[in-house]
């Protein structure tokens, strides 16, 4: 068969000369490249005191937006459901009620919003799905847990800090991505 | 005598269909189907009287008859308009029709709330796919979208007018099936609505077909209201053995689990009604509203939905579900389970029914 590169090398099966057969000078080459290691920067960090900057498009655990009077964003469209490629999303809508206005924005509201992040793959299609900005993935690592069933994670878990009871919570959440989100 | 049937001969899009005298323009190209049917929001091929409102189904007639071969100097309404015999027809070969029709969209789009993420409609909205196969992409209308009171017009049916585009379908269900009309479009102009007038509710025993009739979101069923997406329920074909006089009995259950969250007529290809043995196939609101339990009903297998349907996304017709290993390998050990998803998850709980509460589901009914 002909290959593809010339990067192909015959294996050498010919008996190992004298030196080869002391051992030592390949192993005293093998621990000087060990030891150089030490003079060269360290590529790791003491995470979490210390954090690598996120690619400006990184996808972390998703958010359920509010608006600026802190109202909920989700409609419930399903929108984001029937985009999901993992079916990690469900959700059951409920019709607000008088003297709920101030909790949702919009007549129908998500009662029940859940992800189950076992399933998701942190693919992105619901943010864009999301015909009403509320939900999107922010800059944050999913927590790690010890239990399957802390990664059921459900409106209380995924929803935004109040921005006018918590607004140093809330500008947190936002993180770096604040001015595309606020800008609608 | 004058025995023989005539027949007269149409070409539409260059296809040659022999029709019976009579016949509209619409009709026509509805027998020859596909891509040269002009879509249709305000004509109804069961309701006698409809069509000539909204103008989508607006064509080119590049020849009015072999008698007089001129064309007709304006794009026509085919619902309305009579086939001649040798009439030539330009609908989708035509370069006038699509940019006429992107233009009926935006205007009917103009005061249209465009609240699909909460309408019920969405998914089966003949208004949604109109806009997007024959639509522009944005509008240029600045004002203030009209807005009206809010009406309640009875626990079955809920009414949002600001979502009505006047296609008259529903006034029309009232006049020819239901013995009594209750309702109708009161005022004129950009004020046009419709209403029972002193709210009087619409309680006959077959309006719930105004529903179905709708092409928008203005009509919806109250008893599904917002209780689940279209396209996250399961249509079945179903009937019941009907007591109601000109109830057909043949129904879409739309099912989630076990659950009949929603029934409806059936709905042929143009979106209508079915036809059984020459006659649309109303069911009354017994059927419609009151028999929500799979034991009233005989299943007889899921409903064909076109392939192009969001509907039809994420159901299998023939699924074969795999089988449980786990057993045989291990000698008759039962796999253990890691989690039962109902024990933390609060969607699809199993003690909440949602099709056993009547109207949308509130804040209330998910505390339990």
């Amino acid at each position: 068969m002909q290959a593809l590169t010339n990067k192909a090398k015959q294996v050498d099966r010919a008996p190992m000369s004298f030196i080869e057969k002391m051992y030592l000078p390949a192993i005293i080459k093998g621990m000087s490249i060990t030891f150089s290691h030490i003079f060269k920067k360290k590529p790791t960090i003491n995470y979490p005191e210390k954090t690598r900057p996120f690619s400006p498009v990184f996808r972390g655990m998703q958010i359920l937006n509010r608006d600026a009077e802190g109202r909920e964003n989700c409609t419930a469209c399903g929108l984001c459901a029937v985009a999901c490629p993992a079916e990690a999303i469900t959700m059951e809508a409920a019709e607000r009620q008088h003297g709920e206005e101030n909790l949702y924005r919009e007549e129908k509201y998500a009662a029940k919003y859940e992800i189950n992040m076992l399933r998701c793959i942190f693919c992105g299609l619901c943010e864009e799905a999301c015909p009403k900005d509320a939900i999107y993935l922010s800059e944050t690592f999913t927590p790690a847990d010890y239990q399957r069933k802390q990664f059921i994670y459900s409106k209380n878990d995924l929803l935004i800090p109040h921005p006018q009871e918590n607004p140093e919570a809330y500008k947190k959440a936002l993180g770096n991505r604040a001015n595309k989100i606020t800008v609608n | 005598m004058s025995e023989e049937i005539k027949t007269i001969k149409v070409t539409i899009d260059n296809i040659t269909i022999d029709v019976a005298p009579g016949t509209s323009i619409l009709q026509a190209a509805r027998m020859i189907g596909g891509d040269v049917t002009p879509p249709a929001m305000c004509y109804y091929s069961k309701l006698e009287g409809s069509g000539g409102k909204c103008r989508t189904c607006l064509v080119e007639v590049a020849a009015g008859s072999t008698a007089d071969p001129r064309p007709m100097p304006k794009l026509v309404a085919s619902c309305r308009t009579g086939v001649m015999d040798g009439m030539i027809v330009k609908n989708m070969t035509s370069e006038k029709v699509p940019e006429a029709r992107a233009g009926v969209v935006e205007f009917l789009l103009l005061n249209h709330p465009l609240d699909c993420p909460i309408c019920d409609q969405a998914g089966e909205c003949h208004l949604q796919d109109l806009g997007y196969d024959h639509g522009k992409e944005g509008t240029r209308y600045q004002f203030a979208r009209r807005t009206f009171k809010k009406e309640d017009i009875g626990p079955y049916i809920q009414l949002h007018m600001t979502r009505c585009i006047l296609c008259y379908r529903c006034t029309y269900v009232a006049d020819q099936i239901t013995n009594k009309r209750a309702h109708g479009i009161i005022d004129r102009g950009d004020h046009a609505a419709i209403s029972t007038y002193i709210s009087k509710a619409i309680d006959n025993d077959f309006s719930g077909n105004m529903i179905d009739v709708c092409p928008v979101g203005a009509l919806t069923d109250k008893t599904f209201r917002f209780k689940n997406r279209v396209w996250f329920t399961k249509p079945m074909d179903a009937h019941r053995d009907c007591q109601t006089p000109g109830c057909c009995g043949k129904a879409t259950l739309w099912l989630r689990g076990d659950e009949v969250f929603r029934v409806t007529a059936r709905k042929d290809e143009w979106g209508e009604v079915q036809s059984f043995d020459g006659k649309p196939g109303w069911i009354c609101n017994t059927c419609r509203f009151e028999t929500k339990q799979t034991s009233s009903w005989t299943i007889e297998g899921l409903t064909t939905i076109s392939r192009h349907s969001v509907i039809g996304a994420n159901k299998y017709q023939t699924l074969e579900m795999p089988k449980e290993t786990v057993k045989k390998v291990m000698r008759g050990v039962e796999p253990k389970l890691l989690m039962d998803i109902h024990s933390v998850s609060g969607v699809n709980n199993p003690d909440i029914h949602l099709s056993e509460i009547n109207g949308p589901a509130h804040s209330s009914d998910f505390k339990k």
